[in-house]
């Protein structure tokens, strides 16, 4: 399934740069088997050592919180767009 | 050389100073870490001592050297050292005993300027905002934050660009146009703009208090904890009862406690943290009530929109700080809110918000749980100033139909007003009676 995929600034010097990018993913595992071999320096900063997405690390599918569209097992649709942002704090 | 720089609260890695709150190694928060030996050193050297604090002028900068200011600063703005007083008759409501004469209210209700603990950590971030050249400063908020980033701005000179919720109450959103700052409402809730800031903070060269300068802002919450300590004779309290949002306030009053044992300026003692939400927005007592290290995050759904964050960013250390500390959760719901409002407000005489609302209810829960004890020293952390959130109180307090400025008017006025009880403050400790059981 066609999505595209936005990285925050802070990580994209593990992607030479890269900030936007297309590609073809089923789910977010799926999504993160795409990165990880495109861009191997990736991978440390989105998944802890068991494999786990980071705490901190925010996924988002079309401005909904994936966490609200099922987690993990949510099946992307053709044109989502995903956003990995940073947990911020408030206010 | 500064005596503190930015750390990552996971791996470790130091940051030195600059304008940035993750980190890029493992995309953890960073927070200020400082030189505690450089500090020890100070107070041995009696620069640092309860003498010479309490001799300072009477505001949050008499604690500079354990915030991250830069080197050089001078305040403009008197903010903090708010008053820390005894709250025998609200205790004597909370416990149920006439005996509780321990509890306290730290009433940052009268923080200047611009009456909410937000302007303590917005004075902090703005102070390093300058130091790092910016020349416009952002913040998403719920309201506060706005009122105090737009405040402050204009007291130095900043451009402002603020991101509300829409569904802002309007004092709130007044309360931020005033100062000349730019509001942008957005059609979403308070985490759909916190995800929108930090995309816009991606892009411009902006001063985000609560993004890129959030390890600075989120240190001026500590002086709360200070003044706590100081107020009460540079002694700890056992109990800590206070509202979290995005959970950051309750983790730096308890640093703010560590930071004092460990330089000997209070004895080191086991304060117990108890956190207050409300039901509709309960992320973190969710969490701690059923156990679980993490945040399931929520949608919003509470009149207490200051603290209406679905996703709270430090949740995760919220948690760690109350079951570490044998403290506890709760969270109340909006009608309690709003009875424990105009319960501190007769019993006390503080208007606050329904942030403060949430935290008196949960503070009576916790007693009713025997989990305060009347004895105990208990801190109620009362963060907001009603003025800002009147709309809650709509329709309690219809106006009268006014009567003619007779003495024989207000004799029968009188009479029929005392025949049916309708005096406001006798009606609602009726009702707390009923509900208490008495």
């Amino acid at each position: 399934m066609p999505i595209t995929v936005q990285i925050p600034t802070p990580l994209r010097r593990h992607t030479d740069g890269v900030g936007f990018l297309t590609c073809t993913a089923s789910n977010l595992m799926d999504l993160f088997a795409v990165l990880d071999e495109k861009f191997p320096a990736l991978k440390p900063h989105l998944r802890d050592d068991q494999g786990q997405i980071r705490r901190f690390l925010n996924v988002y599918v079309n401005e909904e919180d994936i966490r609200f569209l099922g987690g993990p097992a949510y099946a992307f649709q053709e044109g989502d767009e995903v956003l990995l942002v940073p947990s911020i704090a408030g206010g | 050389m500064s005596h503190y720089e930015l750390r990552c609260r996971e791996c470790g890695r130091t940051w030195g100073n600059q304008p940035r709150s993750i980190c890029e190694d493992c995309f953890s928060p960073l927070e200020v870490a400082y030189d505690y030996d450089a500090l020890r050193a100070q107070v041995s050297s009696g620069t640092l001592t309860r003498e010479c604090i309490s001799q300072r002028q009477p505001n949050m900068w008499r604690y500079s050297e354990l915030l991250p200011l830069p080197h050089g600063f001078t305040p403009r703005l008197p903010v903090g050292f708010t008053p820390l007083f005894q709250a025998p008759h609200l205790a004597e409501r909370l416990s149920g005993t006439a005996a509780a004469g321990n509890v306290y209210i730290k009433n940052d209700a009268v923080c200047l300027p611009t009456l909410s603990f937000k302007d303590r950590v917005v004075a902090v971030a703005l102070s390093q905002a300058r130091a790092f050249g910016f020349d416009t400063v952002s913040c998403s908020s719920t309201g506060n934050l706005a009122n105090a980033v737009a405040a402050h701005a204009a007291r130095e000179g900043l451009k402002a660009w603020i991101f509300i919720p829409s569904d802002l109450e309007p004092a709130k959103i007044l309360g931020t146009n005033v100062f000349g700052a730019k509001v942008v409402r957005i059609a979403g809730n308070y985490d759909q703009v916190n995800r929108l800031c930090s995309q816009i903070a991606d892009e411009h060269h902006w001063g985000f208090v609560n993004v890129n300068l959030r390890p600075y802002y989120s240190e001026g919450s500590k002086s709360v904890g200070f003044e706590i300590a100081e107020q009460l004779g540079w002694r700890l309290p056992d109990n800590v009862v206070c509202p979290m949002a995005g959970g950051s306030l309750i983790t730096k009053i308890k640093k703010a406690f560590d930071e004092l044992i460990k330089l000997g300026l209070v004895e080191g003692k086991e304060v117990k943290f108890f956190g207050a939400q409300a039901t509709g927005c309960s992320p973190i007592s969710t969490a701690v009530k059923t156990g679980s290290s993490e945040i399931e995050p929520q949608k919003p759904n509470t009149i207490a929109r200051s603290l209406a964050i679905g996703n709270p960013a430090d949740g995760h250390y919220a948690i760690k700080t109350i079951k570490g500390s044998g403290g506890w959760s709760e969270d109340v719901s909006d009608p309690e809110v709003i009875d424990s409002i105009r319960l501190l407000a007769e019993t006390e005489g503080i208007f606050t918000e329904t942030a403060g609302g949430v935290t008196v209810g949960t503070a009576r829960k916790l007693f009713h749980q025997d989990r305060i004890l009347p004895e105990e020293t208990t801190v109620l952390c009362i963060t907001g100033n009603g003025l800002k959130t009147t709309d809650v109180l709509a329709g309690l307090y219809p106006a009268e139909r006014p009567i003619a400025p007779k003495l024989t008017e207000f004799e029968t006025y009188l009479q029929r007003t005392l025949d049916v009880a309708e005096v406001p403050g006798v009606i609602a400790a009726a009702e707390e009676e009923v509900r208490l059981g008495a």
